[in-house]
């Protein structure tokens, strides 16, 4: 079985800077991390490779600046086999319908025939959870979104459960399928010293745009239908009025129950 | 990706059908979609798809549409995303609107990238705000983005239609008016359209207080210092009471408390309800990305320093276990009267 993990670099969620001409992130200088909900995705296929043994080949995804090499090598440290990057300054300002294009020429290119490709629910950065299905659309795949169990995986067919409004869908696909998992999947583990050491000894190919024989007018900025015009920060945080029980507890709780009449809650 | 953009006219919102009922996440749709189609001047459309949909149609008209464009078909009854992706961009290249939304739920999540990629146009995801550039005829998108920390606004100039999903809650619905009029238009689809290579093997209902945090209009949320799942009786007991659901930070869940389902904060869901009462939750930026666009905020924690308060438009400072319960009391009592 061929398993294709694709991960992504975010910067830390407190530390954001925008570039205030293109309204785009600026991703360098900036600290960065192995993207949190696609730890899920990684620490799932490792766990389908446990249990189904080492004819199980775990490849790992990733597009963006070099420093994302790093990303890569954490997945590999947590268990995958091989780690490819995406990098091209062609890439750069892709929106998700570009991004969604990208990676899939790039995973079309790299693995010729796969049985599942993984992908966490969303990035903490962008959070907008399309590239994922996006990248189902371009090549063909079913779709399963929002995966929080997967009951069996086998025989050219998977059975998994979709975590969705009110409850769990337990739906059928066949293989390949393209699988977006949420948080509830698993308890990712902690790379051990021989996975770290793995990851510093594995090379990861850099392709280009040209090496995965993209249209370049559908990468980048060029490729993108959407456009940031502008980005600003949210309203300031709120001043509420604050009781304390400390001073009077009758006086708090009246308080409380007198704002949600205010406020017409009740 | 270039269309002939001046060949795209009108507004379409996505009807949400779960379990056979529109979903009220459509008419919170349907009043953004009516805002649009007022500013731009054209006809607000709305496309339901599913099993014994036909009857509902007028429903979507009562809330603001002019035209519902229907699907009805046995093999539809539950969401799919081969077929429902397939007769969507059907629908879309015949009838060609400018704009097309649909609610930011698990559906709209999954099928609209599908779409967007069949269609070659831009999407722009959860979106909490909507609004009409006049003097350039494009749709405003604004949104929410890491970590809440900052918003984007979003414009899809070069190709049509421009689509969104919408967080739900982000608008009222617009209230029932019988008396409005509107066209109902009936559209078959068969053979290929209807095919799914994913099929429903079973349905796990999760019973919990309220409805899914999602469709909330009220939040009880509760985090570290409620100390022991066992607690949450407390929680469940003022969320019932208000009428509300219960959220959990990301802590209560990852212990064990309660179900991942109920996670507000950036690895579980964002969520803006009309009132999020956090109990007990210290604040982690995390879960301010998740609760940041609710109308109103209290927060109850022992903490005074508390990142959660900078966040609240109402704070007790004190013990959640002192607090909560008379609260209930309190509420009861005025329930009696």
């Amino acid at each position: 079985m061929k398993i294709v993990v694709l991960v992504k670099q975010v910067p830390a969620t407190d530390k954001v800077k925008m570039d205030e001409e293109t309204g785009t992130m600026i991703r360098e200088g900036v600290e960065a991390e192995l993207n949190p909900l696609d730890l899920y995705a990684v620490e799932e296929a490792v766990r389908i490779k446990e249990n189904l043994g080492n004819d199980v080949e775990i490849s790992v995804i990733s597009m963006g600046p070099r420093m994302a090499v790093d990303a890569v090598k954490n997945a590999i440290a947590m268990g995958c086999d091989k780690g490819y990057l995406l990098s091209d300054r062609k890439f750069a300002g892709a929106d998700t319908l570009s991004t969604a294009y990208a990676l899939s020429i790039g995973i079309k290119k790299i693995i010729d025939e796969f049985d599942i490709i993984l992908c966490g629910e969303r990035a903490t950065d962008g959070e907008t959870g399309q590239v994922g299905p996006g990248i189902g659309a371009h090549l063909g795949l079913p779709v399963l979104t929002y995966v929080s169990k997967i009951e069996e995986i086998g025989g050219g067919k998977i059975i998994a459960h979709r975590a969705i409004e009110g409850g769990y869908e337990v739906v059928e696909s066949p293989m390949p399928v393209l699988v977006s998992v949420v948080k509830e999947i698993n308890e990712p583990g902690i790379p051990t010293l021989r996975g770290k050491i793995k990851a510093k000894n594995t090379e990861i190919p850099i392709l280009t745009a040209d090496d995965i024989g993209a249209d370049e007018d559908r990468l980048g900025l060029k490729g993108s239908p959407t456009r940031v015009v502008k980005t600003f920060h949210p309203k300031v945080a709120r001043k509420g009025e604050i009781l304390s029980t400390s001073k009077d507890l009758d006086e708090a709780v009246d308080g409380l129950v007198d704002f949600l009449g205010k406020i017409e809650i009740i | 990706m270039e269309n002939r953009l001046d060949d795209y006219k009108g507004i379409w919102t996505l009807g949400e059908m779960r379990e056979g009922e529109i979903h009220a996440v459509s008419y919170e749709l349907l009043a953004w979609g009516k805002d649009l189609a007022d500013k731009l001047g054209v006809e607000l459309g709305s496309i339901i798809i599913g099993h014994n949909v036909k009857d509902k149609a007028k429903e979507l008209i009562y809330r603001g549409s002019d035209k519902v464009y229907v699907v009805d078909n046995p093999a539809l009854k539950d969401f799919r995303a081969d077929p429902y992706s397939k007769i969507l961009t059907s629908l879309i290249d015949e009838y060609k609107p400018e704009i097309f939304i649909a609610s930011a739920t698990t559906i709209g999540r999954t099928l609209m990238p599908i779409c967007a990629v069949k269609l070659q146009t831009g999407l722009t995801a959860d979106c909490t705000g909507l609004d009409i550039d006049i003097n350039e005829r494009l749709l405003i998108q604004t949104r929410p983005a890491i970590g809440g920390n900052i918003m984007a606004t979003i414009k899809t100039p070069t190709s049509r239609p421009q689509m969104s999903t919408v967080r739900p809650k982000s608008k009222g619905p617009l209230p029932i008016d019988e008396s409005r009029k509107g066209e109902i238009i009936v559209k078959e689809f068969g053979g290929e359209y209807l095919a799914t290579r994913v099929k429903r093997v079973d349905f796990l209902r999760e019973e919990t207080v309220g409805a899914p945090i999602q469709d909330a209009d009220i939040i009880v949320s509760c985090g570290k210092g409620l100390k022991d799942g066992k607690n949450l009786s407390i929680i469940n007991e003022l969320a019932e009471l208000l009428g509300g659901s219960v959220g959990a930070s990301r802590k209560a869940v990852d212990l064990g408390w309660i179900s991942y389902s109920h996670q507000v904060g950036l690895s579980g869901k964002s969520v803006s309800p009309r009132l999020y009462i956090a109990c007990g939750i210290s604040g982690a930026v995390q879960h301010l990305a998740g609760m940041s666009s609710a109308e109103t905020v209290i927060a109850i924690n022992s903490d005074p320093e508390a990142d959660i308060f900078r966040a609240a438009d109402f704070g007790v400072v004190g013990d959640i276990f002192e607090v909560i319960p008379l609260v209930v009391q309190r509420l009861k009592e005025r329930i009696k009267e």
